[in-house]
C-alpha cells in the first residue's frame, strides 16, 4: 500500500522536530513525540502552551513549517488526498465544543461518517449509530438537536461520532473543559472504558491535572511551544523540572523584567 | 528663523507620515481585494471539480443537498420576488407613460418595458433578492460552522468542506437563477401590463401581443446568461465570506453584512460591464 517504510510498527503517531509559526510568532519549537498503539497519551499544558496548535497539526489541518508528522507510519505531508481520506477513516476526533452539525439531529450527526464513507443501508447505519450512543450513555437521545443537549452530553455525542467508524486512533480535545467535576470524572471513566473495550490509541489534550493523572499512560508537558518532558504519571508527578513543578503546584513563576526592554516595548521601539 | 524652520520640518514630517499611512492603507486594501479574488477563483475551481469528478473520488455532491439548497435559494424566494418584480414593472409603466405622454408616445411604453425587463431589470431584481436572502444566510451558516469547528470536523472526517457546502449551492444557483429570472420577467411584465390596461385603455391580451411582437430571443438570452454569472458571483462571495469569518458574534455580523454588500455591488458592476459589451 505504501512506498514508504514503516518506521515503527508500534507507534501510531510519530512527530519529529516539528516547528510551526503563526505569522512571525513561533508557536511550536522542535516538538518531538510518539504515541504507541493502545496507549493513552495526554498532552498537557497551560493556556497558550501550544497544545491546541499541536493537535491541529496532528490532525493534518495545517502543514508543518519544518519537521515531520507521521500517522500510522506515513509522513502526512507526502499523502495525496485519496490516501489522506483512507487515513482519516481510521481516525476519530472529538472537538472541544463537540462541533456537532447544528442542522442535524444527534443520530444524524453520528451517522454522518458512515453515510459519507460506507455503502451501508439506512437500517444498519441506524443500528450502528445507536450502538455507539449506547457506549457513551446517550441511548434515546438520537432525535434531539445538538442545541438541546447539555455540555457533557455534547461531548459524549461528539465522542460517539468519533467512534462510529471504529477508529484505531482517537483524539479528544479538552474533555473536561467547562464541565462540573462529577461529569468530568464520568467522561474520564468513559475514555478508559473505551480504550479497554476497543483497543484504540487515544490522544487527549487537556489542562486539567486531575483528569490527566487519572487517564494517562504517558503525559507530555508542553510549555511555551516546547516539550518540557514526556513520561508516565509518576515520572511527571516526581519531576524536578521547575516549570513542571510550577504547573503541578499551580504557582506562577516570577518573570524578571529587563528595564531597557520594558521601556522599549512601552515606547513602541522608537528612541 | 531657526525655530520657524524646525516647525516647518515637523509639519512636513507629519504630512509625510499621514501620506504614508494613507498609501499603506490603499496598498493593504488592494492586497485584500486580490486575495479575495484569488480565493473566489479557487473556490469556483474546487467546487466545479467536485461537481464534475466527485463521484470518481468517492466524494459525490449529494442530490439531497442540492434539492435542499434549491428550495432555500429558489423556491422560498418566489413570494418576495414576485411582489418586487410586479411592483417594479408597474413603477416602470407609470414613469414611462408619464414621460412619454409629453411626446404623445405613451403607447411606446410597452416596448420599453418588454426589452428593459427581459434584458436588465428582471435578472437584476431576481439576483438582488437572492443576494439579500441567501447571500447573508449562506455566509452566516458557513461562518457559524467555521467558528464552532464544524468545518474542521468535516475535514478530519475526510469530507471536503467545499464539496459538502459550496458545490450544492453552486448547482442550486446555476439552476435556480435562470428560473427565478424567468419568473421575475413574467411578473414585471404583468405589473407593467396592469398599469397599461388602466392608463392606455387596452386589453391584457393586446398588451401581451404587443410585448411578444417586440421581444426577440436575444433579449431573453441576455437576461438569462447574466443570471448564470450572477448566480456564480453570489455563491462565491457568500461562501467565501463565510469561510473567512472569525471573531465571534461580531465577526459573524461583519461577515454577513460584507457578504450582502459585496454580492449586490458585484452584481451591479458585472451587469454594467455585461451591458457595455453586449450593447456597444
Amino acid at each position: 500500500m505504501s512506498a514508504q517504510p514503516n518506521h515503527s510498527r508500534d507507534s501510531v503517531i510519530e512527530v519529529s522536530n516539528l516547528v510551526t509559526y503563526y505569522g512571525r510568532h513561533k508557536v511550536l519549537d522542535d516538538v518531538s513525540l510518539d504515541v504507541a498503539s493502545g496507549e493513552i497519551m495526554v498532552i498537557m499544558g497551560g493556556s497558550g502552551s501550544g497544545k491546541s496548535t499541536l493537535l491541529r497539526y496532528l490532525l493534518g489541518l495545517h502543514r508543518a513549517d519544518s519537521g515531520v508528522v507521521r500517522l500510522f507510519g506515513r509522513d502526512i505531508n507526502t499523502l495525496n488526498s485519496r490516501e489522506w481520506m483512507g487515513l482519516r477513516r481510521r481516525m476519530g476526533v472529538a472537538f472541544q465544543g463537540g462541533a456537532l452539525f447544528n442542522s442535524m439531529t444527534v443520530g444524524e450527526n453520528v451517522r454522518m461518517p458512515l453515510r459519507e464513507h460506507t455503502r451501508l443501508d439506512e437500517n444498519t447505519m441506524r443500528i450502528m449509530s445507536r450502538m455507539k450512543l449506547e457506549v457513551v450513555n446517550l441511548a434515546g437521545f438520537e432525535h434531539l438537536m445538538p442545541s438541546q443537549l447539555s455540555g457533557g452530553m455534547l461531548k459524549r455525542a461528539a465522542l460517539a461520532r468519533a467512534l462510529v467508524m471504529d477508529p484505531a486512533l482517537l483524539f479528544f480535545d479538552e474533555p473536561s473543559a467547562g464541565l462540573d467535576p462529577v461529569v468530568a470524572a464520568d467522561l474520564d471513566n468513559l475514555i478508559l472504558r473505551i480504550r479497554d473495550a476497543m483497543r484504540v490509541s487515544i490522544v487527549v489534550v487537556t489542562h486539567e491535572l486531575e483528569s490527566a493523572f487519572k487517564i494517562a499512560d504517558r503525559i507530555t508537558v508542553l510549555d511555551q511551544g516546547r516539550i518540557l518532558m514526556t513520561g508516565t504519571v509518576d515520572e511527571v508527578r516526581n519531576s524536578d523540572i521547575a516549570r513542571v513543578r510550577n504547573l503541578l503546584s499551580r504557582t506562577c513563576d516570577e518573570q524578571l523584567v529587563d528595564t531597557d526592554d520594558y521601556l522599549q516595548r512601552l515606547t513602541g521601539g522608537t528612541d | 528663523m531657526h525655530r520657524w524652520t524646525s516647525c516647518r520640518t515637523v509639519v512636513t514630517e507629519m504630512q509625510a507620515a499621514r501620506l504614508r499611512t494613507f498609501t499603506e492603507r490603499i496598498g493593504r486594501e488592494f492586497v485584500i481585494g486580490v486575495e479575495d479574488f484569488g480565493h473566489g477563483a479557487l473556490l469556483l475551481a474546487e467546487s466545479l471539480f467536485w461537481i464534475l469528478l466527485g463521484r470518481w473520488w468517492q466524494q459525490p455532491v449529494r442530490l439531497r443537498a442540492m434539492v435542499r439548497e434549491m428550495m432555500e435559494i429558489g423556491v422560498m424566494a418566489i413570494p418576495v420576488l414576485s411582489i418586487l418584480a410586479f411592483a417594479n414593472g408597474a413603477m416602470m409603466a407609470m414613469q414611462g407613460i408619464y414621460t412619454l405622454r409629453e411626446f404623445g408616445a405613451e403607447s411606446q411604453v410597452i416596448s420599453g418595458i418588454a426589452t428593459s425587463v427581459t434584458r436588465e431589470f428582471g435578472v437584476l431584481i431576481a439576483s438582488i433578492v437572492v443576494a439579500g436572502r441567501s447571500g447573508s444566510a449562506i455566509a452566516a451558516r458557513i461562518g457559524t460552522m467555521q467558528m464552532a469547528q464544524e468545518i474542521d470536523a468535516l475535514r478530519v472526517m475526510g469530507v471536503a468542506p467545499v464539496r459538502y457546502l459550496v458545490s450544492p449551492i453552486l448547482v442550486a444557483s446555476l439552476l435556480m437563477m435562470p428560473t427565478l429570472t424567468i419568473l421575475s420577467n413574467l411578473m414585471a411584465i404583468l405589473g407593467g401590463g396592469v398599469i397599461s390596461i388602466m392608463e392606455l385603455h387596452i386589453s391584457l391580451g393586446t398588451y401581451f401581443d404587443r410585448v411578444l411582437s417586440v421581444l426577440e430571443p436575444g433579449d431573453l438570452w441576455q437576461g438569462l446568461s447574466k443570471s448564470l454569472v450572477f448566480g456564480v458571483l453570489i455563491t462565491l462571495i457568500a461562501t467565501g465570506n463565510g469561510f473567512n469569518a472569525s471573531g465571534g458574534a461580531e465577526g459573524l455580523g461583519r461577515a454577513t453584512t460584507r457578504s450582502v454588500v459585496l454580492c449586490i455591488s458585484a452584481i451591479v458592476v458585472a451587469d454594467m460591464m455585461f451591458t457595455f459589451f453586449l450593447i456597444i
